[in-house]
């Protein structure tokens, strides 16, 4: 059933907001650090990736300042290395792998499965503490080491250099645990926890996202810990494991390294587009349009996923054979991604749509992801990859498709489900502006860099030549609009977290499942089992009052 | 911690098992998810060392002679007593595990507390093994200095023997830790019929270091 549903969400009259809820249930800083309640636990993540959203943030302005010019503008090359160094490091170990898994998967993938809390709490609680304790190491090792190698590792340098990364790689290997950790938990929840009626193919799109990036984490990290491990051993030790001097192989670390850091790409995508199923059917007031093909095309990245890294070796002396099949596995990954965008745009097609700021950010993903998967397939191209190797061109591709979406992607989410984790809604037109200054700013900010990498601006290059100045000071300004957008959208949902209007149970009129609890939902989540007598995202038979069906009251 | 409740002695003398977390509705339930968790859990570990196997091929294809030669000078004699070792120790948890699903806790404490010795029994002979292998500098990048090797490729060898023997050393000590937990459990009487899913996870653990160490001694010392 597709047919169309005109009915305009229905905003709750006189809201009130619930007495007792998880955000009230022990106030003391000791009943946070301590919980195992794993909506708790998301708001302990959440405060963590948005401190980790800031400093990779900052120290990406400070690249862009100093790009502002041909030569030197304010910093040194060295310590230029290094910002760049701690921008890739921070974003992708600290905000982007764990932010939507880890903030929003743990607290709805319970709710949405009808289960009062994951598998294993206490191993949830530790993940966020090895999270912690990986991040400081990680961090103190960069800072006080010095660390300039780019947070790709490549040897023969990341051995050689005189800059200490051994705390880095650690650091590194215990954030990875906690990766393990999280998408382990949520394995095994979604196949033991769920709610009566909750089957496979009437778990939420989310869910199926999210089950599909804990595969990838499951089995993916451990090979980068191993990687990681070696790395620091030869670098310490001068074990000569990469060091072609002592019999050793330095594209082995290349082959090691991306066996993780590619399918990486999709833990941190996947979510964001398990996001976007949710979201896009509520903004549209639609059924989902082919939902198995949404849940089924997750589960077909993360598997081609596992066999696609060798597209980060095309010019690493790999055989003509070889590169021609991981090129053709790389471009498999368009093809499921394709298959998404074309149901959510069938979803939307016909709808009644609502213009919020989820849905712009539903729209800042469509088109980050197409116009970043589209030059994905470009640069996947062997005899074009070979032109754009190492140049902007790849910046502002991976930052399109993996920044852009994940950054949507959190956004989506932090908005959409907002009213669900603090019981408030936060200011619609507010919201609206720092959606356009965010998607205008991210435009900005790299559509000059795929020009600039199209010209031959390799990446990572402290000075440049003249000629490529106007681009360099529009990509500047445009990270300028970025980052405003983000302070804005800082003092707003701050502000709302206080002083915002109770939401209600419903706000959006939405069928998502997890919509049926409380706003902020209880600490135990269900007062009794939920039995689920529909499926998460219909809406061809919506009852009169939406606000009011619940199951614990 | 709060005081959790005091289990009791049931009349076939065990504790009754402690209180299903609250999230869970039945026990079966529980045990599945920490049953599959390990699982889970368990590839993780196949995982990690794969990746030195990987190296372990790429550079035996790359210096066969060396990794023959330096195979060769590996302490058979060690190598094979080691096997005979955790093989018998992984008997000796299979044991453990099923008394403690009786009810046999004495019993299955005993098999335990014989596992954990074999298991130091083993990194003894690593120790003697590792011992003298930095006696005649047979070590690796560049602390090599042995000169039997006369193929190029030797340091590598090494590398992958003292870095794959280390990790699973480590691994030997982790599950040791694991099976001292649990003997301890034992010796308390905790397990029952109805619970006894540390036993299992633990043993598990212990199998699959076995099982990396089913690969490594063919590879490292009959190749």
């Amino acid at each position: 059933m597709t047919a169309p549903i005109t009915t305009a969400a229905v905003p709750p009259a006189g809201a009130v907001f619930p007495k007792k809820h998880y955000l009230n249930d022990g106030t003391t800083i000791r009943s946070w650090l301590l919980t195992h309640d794993h909506k708790r636990i998301a708001i302990l993540y959440l405060v963590a990736v948005i401190i980790a959203l800031f400093l990779g943030g900052v120290f990406a302005m400070v690249i862009r300042l100093e790009l502002l010019t041909p030569g030197p503008t304010i910093i040194e090359a060295l310590t230029y290395n290094r910002m760049f160094t701690l921008h890739g490091l921070v974003m992708i170990f600290m905000f982007m792998i764990p932010v939507i898994p880890a903030v929003f998967g743990n607290f709805f993938l319970p709710i949405m499965l009808g289960a009062k809390d994951v598998a294993f709490p206490k191993w949830n609680l530790t993940s966020w503490y090895v999270y912690i304790f990986g991040s400081a190491l990680m961090l103190w090792g960069l800072i006080t080491g010095g660390a300039d190698t780019g947070w790709t590792f490549y040897t023969p340098y990341s051995t050689t250099t005189t800059t200490n990364i051994a705390p880095v790689m650690l650091g590194v290997f215990i954030i990875g645990f906690s990766s393990i950790l999280t998408g382990l938990n949520f394995i095994v929840t979604i196949h033991t926890l769920r709610a009566p009626g909750v089957t496979w193919f009437k778990m939420p799109l989310f869910i199926w996202a999210v089950y599909a990036t804990s595969i990838i984490q499951v089995l993916a990290t451990p090979v980068l810990g191993l990687t990681t491990l070696l790395v620091a051993a030869e670098h310490t030790f001068g074990f000569g494991f990469f060091d072609p001097a002592r019999g050793g192989d330095p594209i082995l670390f290349q082959h090691l390294f991306w066996f993780y850091s590619h399918p990486a790409v999709y833990i941190m995508v996947l979510p964001s587009m398990g996001v976007i199923s949710e979201v896009i059917c509520a903004v549209a007031r639609k059924n989902i349009f082919g939902y198995k093909m949404i849940a089924m095309s997750s589960l077909g990245i993360a598997f081609v996923g596992f066999f696609a890294w060798g597209h980060h070796l095309f010019t690493s002396g790999q055989s003509a054979f070889d590169a021609g099949a991981f090129a053709a596995i790389s471009m498999l990954v368009g093809v499921f991604t394709a298959i998404k965008v074309f149901n959510w745009v069938g979803t939307l097609y016909k709808g009644a749509i609502a213009f919020t700021a989820p849905f712009a950010y539903v729209c800042g993903f469509l088109f980050f992801l197409v116009f970043g998967g589209m030059t994905g397939v470009a640069l996947a191209t062997v005899s074009l990859d070979v032109h754009w190797q190492d140049t902007y061109f790849v910046v502002a591709h991976f930052h399109f498709i993996m920044v852009g979406a994940v950054i949507m992607g959190f956004l989506a989410a932090l908005h959409y489900w907002f009213p669900k984790m603090f019981g408030r809604k936060y200011p619609e037109n507010w919201a609206l502006l720092a959606a356009g200054l965010i998607v205008l700013g991210f435009n900005a900010t790299f559509i000059p860099q795929f020009l600039l990498g199209n010209a031959g601006m390799p990446r990572r290059y402290y000075e440049y030549p003249e000629r490529f100045t106007a681009l360099n000071v529009a990509s500047t300004a445009g990270a300028s609009l970025l980052a405003f957008g983000f302070v804005i959208i800082a003092i707003y949902l701050a502000i709302a977290l206080r002083y915002g209007e109770v939401a209600g149970r419903n706000p959006w009129g939405s069928r998502g499942y997890e919509w049926d609890v409380p706003s902020p939902p209880p600490t135990e989540n269900f007062d009794k089992v939920p039995v689920f007598t529909r499926g998460p995202h219909e809406y061809h038979d919506i009852p009169e009052d939406l606000a009011k069906v619940g199951h614990a009251s | 911690m709060q005081a959790s409740a005091v289990r009791k002695m049931t009349p076939e003398g065990w504790l009754e098992p402690p209180p299903l977390p609250h999230h869970y509705d039945t026990v079966e339930n529980h045990q599945n998810a920490l049953r599959f968790g390990m699982w889970l859990f368990l590839g993780t570990e196949v995982l990690l060392f794969a990746g030195i196997f990987v190296g372990y091929f790429v550079f035996r294809t790359y210096f066969p002679e060396a990794f023959e030669q330096a195979g060769r000078h590996l302490s058979l004699f060690w190598g094979t007593t080691n096997t005979l070792l955790l093989l018998t120790s992984s008997l000796t948890v299979a044991m453990a595990h099923y008394n403690a699903e009786h009810g046999k806790n004495r019993n299955a404490f005993w098999l335990l507390t014989v596992s954990i010795l074999m298991g130091a029994g083993f990194l003894c002979v690593k120790g003697i093994e590792y011992h003298d292998k930095f006696v005649e500098a047979a070590l690796p990048g560049k602390f090599f200095h042995f000169t039997e090797i006369t193929a190029p490729g030797g340091p590598v060898f090494y590398v992958v023997y003292f870095f794959s023997t280390g990790l699973h050393a480590l691994h030997v000590i982790v599950g040791m830790s694991l099976l001292t937990w649990v003997a301890v459990r034992c010796w308390r009487k905790e397990f029952s019929p109805t619970y006894y899913s540390p036993v299992e996870n633990a043993g598990l653990y212990w199998h699959l270091v076995d099982l990396v160490w089913i690969f490594l001694y063919p590879l490292l010392y009959l190749v």
